[in-house]
């Protein structure tokens, strides 16, 4: 049935072709799922810019507590009187810094870029199943990025409470200036962009259930495609729990109610909210603020998947196990949410089926880490910028990963809860991993958005550098927060007892402003390609999936002729047929729209 | 030690940039400007490859030094009952994960310079074996399944919030940005308590009620918890504003504190705090921490400012959830003393009661 709709589609979308194009249908609310991926990928990297900026920002303070800079007078204006940084302002870069990159870099930007670019692409599919939600989604991103920013030049400042904008903290503006309009811009920018999340969502799904070419069978989607389509799926399940916190908060904050506020005395005076409870809205976010991580987290590991096996020029290994993982990550990832909050006052007994399940969730990562490595086993690994990133993105999900095992155990998260030892866990895991991950896709995937190359030296360098630099800042840290020293501290002068970590503070300082100058190397590459790259030939990679069937002509609809049939799997890279030699001849790769050739078996994988 | 790894770094990035300028002569070289110039050749995946070795040995390194170097950032010996268990089973997880650590990069990073292309090399068609995923599921399954034993035995241990030992009973009580602390007087109740009962005039800053008799000699002190050595102290906390969490690092103990509910933890202190301060580690610590102080103090001086005070270890608990500007600096000592002392202090204080009867006057 799915095959119907999708062969209906593409005749109506014939004759769309040979409509002329304005500037303002091609470029600005175009319902091209390729231009709309660009569009989510550039907004996604000025956000990252930005919020790379604030990390660094925070850095700096670190590094010299209370020092006055001229950096922070140009940058922060009232904020830092006299050049020092305001101990509020800090909280709020914390604040923004965090929401920026989980949802507008790492969500948007990473999932928001690739899923629509690719879905279509490798499924064998004209566009998203609706082209017109999908530059909705758009929009309403732009929107909600738009206002968001803008909470930074309100006259109390942004939003300041924690990207976990815990009540009644966020609830109150007497307990923070910042919570005023600051938070009341932050929640409408995140209501809207949780309305965006859901449309980008349910087009993915759709699209993906209902459009893919003849042949293309669920077992036959390349890794990414299973990626994406679970993620949107974690996402239409999670966000709106997100989004009915976002109301019951805008509604203590604004109406009356008394959903996560109860006995509060504050500036001289009792407040009449009664019965509410704080632990509510952390079980309320968190169910979203840990699928979170995964929505993160897997479009990055099938863009990984695919990257590592088309540049070890070996099928992926152990494609089912892959899939079951990622399954097995889904569903795990909407049951773990209590190991945010062991010591939040819950019952310790929800704690002990938290930390059950949490350490289950290791083992689908083990087994994703184990099934990578072996990819590279025996392959004839081409070191392209993208590989590495790939590979680099295993090493820091690994790094990352294993000190989860102490930070799910709630026995040893007493200890460490909300020390840097977190801050150094969830950065490398999910931050470094999943930005590798968006590097890795747009250096394997620009030539196909823009039909240029990027230079490769300037990626080598760019890879190296930021490579060196992530473990520099974030290996060390972990140290820091063995010594417990809490997250979110302004300086922590006050405590002579961590004086001594103020030279490894400002080590990691000296590495995170090094990486931020390292990515650069990125900017200038991405822009400069786009316009004065190469010429890419159609199959740079040589890479077995659809979207390098498309030829070099950009049209809405994909494929100038017919969509091209499936008949095997992505990964038949360096496979051999009977006599030994290539089943293709003189090419060690075998596209998925290849028939199978004479006296060829498709594997039962 | 901070020499060393100055050193490591300098050497690092030395390495890091003497392979970007190989990398980018190499992009110099004269290449055929064929349309695959932007793909990687067998030069680039030679050069990365070893790059990929080179990283993962500095990465070892590295690890090495700053377990090396860092090594008194580790908090000291536990100074409470449950912290032994504690302490035994991280570092039995970390032993287990620098493990694994070290195994899985050395593979990933050697395959990657072991298997990196060359022109007319055959990569290996081998897409599953049942056998090998079945090895590194049951391996993390069974490793996982000891330590999430062990862990839910301690941490049921440590969550154990009965009055079974006759533990002491003390509110900590959280505002911006401060803490208070009350005792629960010669009864070992306290008394109830709601913000609603708050009221500066008479001294009643934690909301006792005034009509309950158990509260009457409940006593509050804002400079220090104090606390016997050697018996359960069962911590219940209060907040009368927004949420903040009172960690203890040195007796391994956290516990949030929330508006509108009564959390708890209990732990038995173990080491007075003179003990405490006199361990060969704190000796060291706190005079490598004197040191630095000294030196900043003197530069601070010529500056003309105020220098700064030598520091004398004092047990802590701090607030480590975010709860506005000065979250930064909430803290209150800790006293751990003899039974005999902590009495003769806790006689010196006034009952709410007194405090009551002496706003009135």
């Amino acid at each position: 049935m799915g095959q119907a709709i999708a062969v209906a589609d593409h005749g109506h979308d014939e004759h769309h072709h040979h409509h002329k194009e304005t500037f303002v249908t091609k470029y600005i609310f175009s319902q091209d799922h390729k231009m709309i991926a660009k569009q989510y990928l550039i907004t996604g990297l000025i956000m990252g810019a930005i919020g790379i900026l604030m990390s660094i920002l925070m850095r700096m303070q670190l590094a010299n507590p209370g020092e006055p800079s001229v950096v922070f007078s140009a940058l922060l204006g009232k904020w830092a009187p006299e050049g020092v940084m305001d101990p509020s302002i800090y909280l709020a870069l914390v604040t923004i810094h965090g929401t920026i990159m989980v949802f507008f870099v790492l969500t948007a930007g990473l999932s928001g870029t690739f899923s629509n670019f690719l879905i279509p692409l490798q499924i064998g599919a004209r566009d998203m199943a609706s082209g017109f939600l999908n530059m909705v989604s758009y929009w309403l991103f732009f929107v909600s990025s738009v206002i968001m920013l803008s909470s930074l030049f309100v006259e109390m400042g942004p939003a300041a409470a924690g990207w976990t904008i815990y009540p009644p903290l966020s609830a109150l503006p007497e307990a923070m200036p910042n919570s005023g309009m600051g938070m009341t811009l932050w929640l409408v920018s995140m209501a809207i962009f949780i309305a965006s999340s859901l449309l980008g969502s349910l087009n993915y799904v759709v699209t993906v259930i209902n459009l893919r070419t003849k042949g293309m069978s669920m077992t036959r989607l390349p890794l990414t495609i299973w990626a994406f389509f679970v993620t949107a799926i974690i996402g239409i399940v999670s966000f709106p729990v997100l989004l009915s916190a976002a109301l019951m908060l805008i509604m203590d904050r604004s109406f009356g109610t008394s959903f996560f506020l109860s006995d509060i005395y504050l500036k001289g005076e009792v407040l009449a909210n009664q019965g509410g409870s704080p632990v509510l809205f952390e079980h309320l976010f968190w169910f979203l603020g840990h699928p979170e991580v995964y929505i993160v987290l897997l479009p990055a590991l099938g863009i990984t998947s695919e990257i590592i096996a088309t540049n070890s020029r070996k099928p992926i290994f152990g494609y089912r196990a892959m899939v079951a993982s990622i399954l097995a990550i889904a569903f795990l990832s909407t049951i773990v949410w209590g190991h945010h909050m062991f010591v939040s006052g819950m019952n310790p007994f929800l704690g002990s089926v938290f930390t059950f399940t949490t350490l289950l969730i290791a083992i689908p990562s083990a087994v994703k880490a184990f099934n990578y490595i072996t990819t590279l086993w025996k392959g004839n690994l081409q070191m392209n910028p993208a590989m590495l990133f790939s590979i680099g993105l295993v090493s820091t999900f690994i790094t990352g990963g294993l000190t989860g095992i102490i930070l799910g155990d709630s026995t040893l998260d007493i200890n460490v809860h909300d020390t840097y030892f977190v801050v150094a866990h969830f950065h490398l895991v999910m931050g470094i991993s999943a930005l590798y991950g968006l590097f890795a896709g747009v250096y394997h995937w620009f030539p196909k958005m823009f039909n240029r190359m990027m230079n490769k030296n300037l990626g080598y360098v760019h890879f190296w550098l930021t490579a060196i630099g992530a473990y520099g800042v974030f290996f060390p840290m972990h140290f820091v927060g063995m010594a417990g020293l809490p997250r979110r501290y302004y300086e922590n002068t006050n405590f002579p007892y961590f004086d001594d970590l103020l030279d490894t503070n400002k080590l990691i300082t000296y590495f995170a402003i090094a990486t931020a100058f390292a990515q650069l190397f990125f900017v200038y590459n991405f822009v400069k390609s786009i316009f004065y790259g190469k010429k890419a030939p159609a199959n740079p990679w040589k890479s077995n999936t659809l979207e390098w069937t498309t030829g070099d002509k950009h049209i809405h609809g994909n494929w100038d002729g017919p969509i091209p049939h499936v008949y095997r799997w992505a990964y038949d890279y360096s496979k051999l047929n009977d006599n030994d030699e290539y089943v293709i001849p003189g090419q060690d790769y075998a596209p998925q729209h290849i028939p199978l050739q004479d006296g060829e078996e498709e594997l039962n994988h | 030690m901070t020499a060393f790894l100055i050193i490591l770094i300098a050497a690092l990035l030395v390495i890091s940039i003497w392979q970007i300028s190989k990398i980018v002569s190499l992009g110099k070289a004269p290449e055929p400007d064929t349309e695959m110039a932007e793909v990687a050749n067998d030069q680039d995946n030679k050069r990365n490859g070893q790059g990929m070795l080179i990283f993962v040995i500095a990465m070892y390194i590295m690890m090495i030094a700053c377990f090396i170097a860092y090594q008194d950032f580790f908090l000291p010996d536990a100074g409470s009952a449950h912290g032994a268990e504690y302490d035994n089973l991280l570092l039995l997880t970390t032993v287990i994960i620098m493990i694994v650590q070290v195994l899985t990069q050395g593979l990933l990073h050697y395959f990657s310079y072991k298997y990196h292309g060359k022109k007319g090399q055959r990569a290996l068609f081998y897409a599953d074996n049942d056998r090998l995923e079945f090895i590194w599921t049951a391996i993390p399954v069974v490793v996982l399944a000891g330590l999430i034993l062990w862990g839910l035995f301690s941490w049921n241990d440590i969550m154990d919030a009965s009055t079974d030992e006759d533990p002491l009973l003390v509110e900590v009580y959280a505002y911006q940005f401060g803490w208070r602390i009350r005792y629960s007087g010669a009864d070992n109740i306290l008394g109830d308590a709601n913000v609603r009962f708050i009221d500066g005039e008479s001294g009643n800053l934690l909301g006792i009620d005034p009509t309950d008799s158990d509260g009457m000699d409940d006593k509050v002190t804002n400079l220090a918890i104090h606390l016997p050595v050697d018996r359960p102290v069962l911590f219940k906390f209060r907040s009368q504003d927004v949420l903040h969490s009172a960690y203890m690092p040195h007796f391994r103990a956290q516990m949030n504190v929330v508006p509108g509910m009564v959390t708890q933890f209990k732990f038995t202190p173990t080491v007075t705090s003179e003990d405490y301060r006199s361990t060969e580690f704190m000796t060291e610590k706190v005079r490598k921490i004197n040191e630095i102080r000294r030196q900043r103090s003197e530069e601070l001086v010529a500056n003309g400012d105020v220098g700064l005070d030598p520091y004398e270890f004092e047990y802590y608990l701090l607030c480590n959830k975010i709860c506005g500007a000065s979250h930064y600096n909430m803290q209150i000592p800790i006293i751990v003393e003899s039974q005999e002392d902590y009495q003769e202090w806790l006689d010196s204080q006034k009952t709410f009661e007194e405090t009551l009867a002496s706003t009135e006057n």
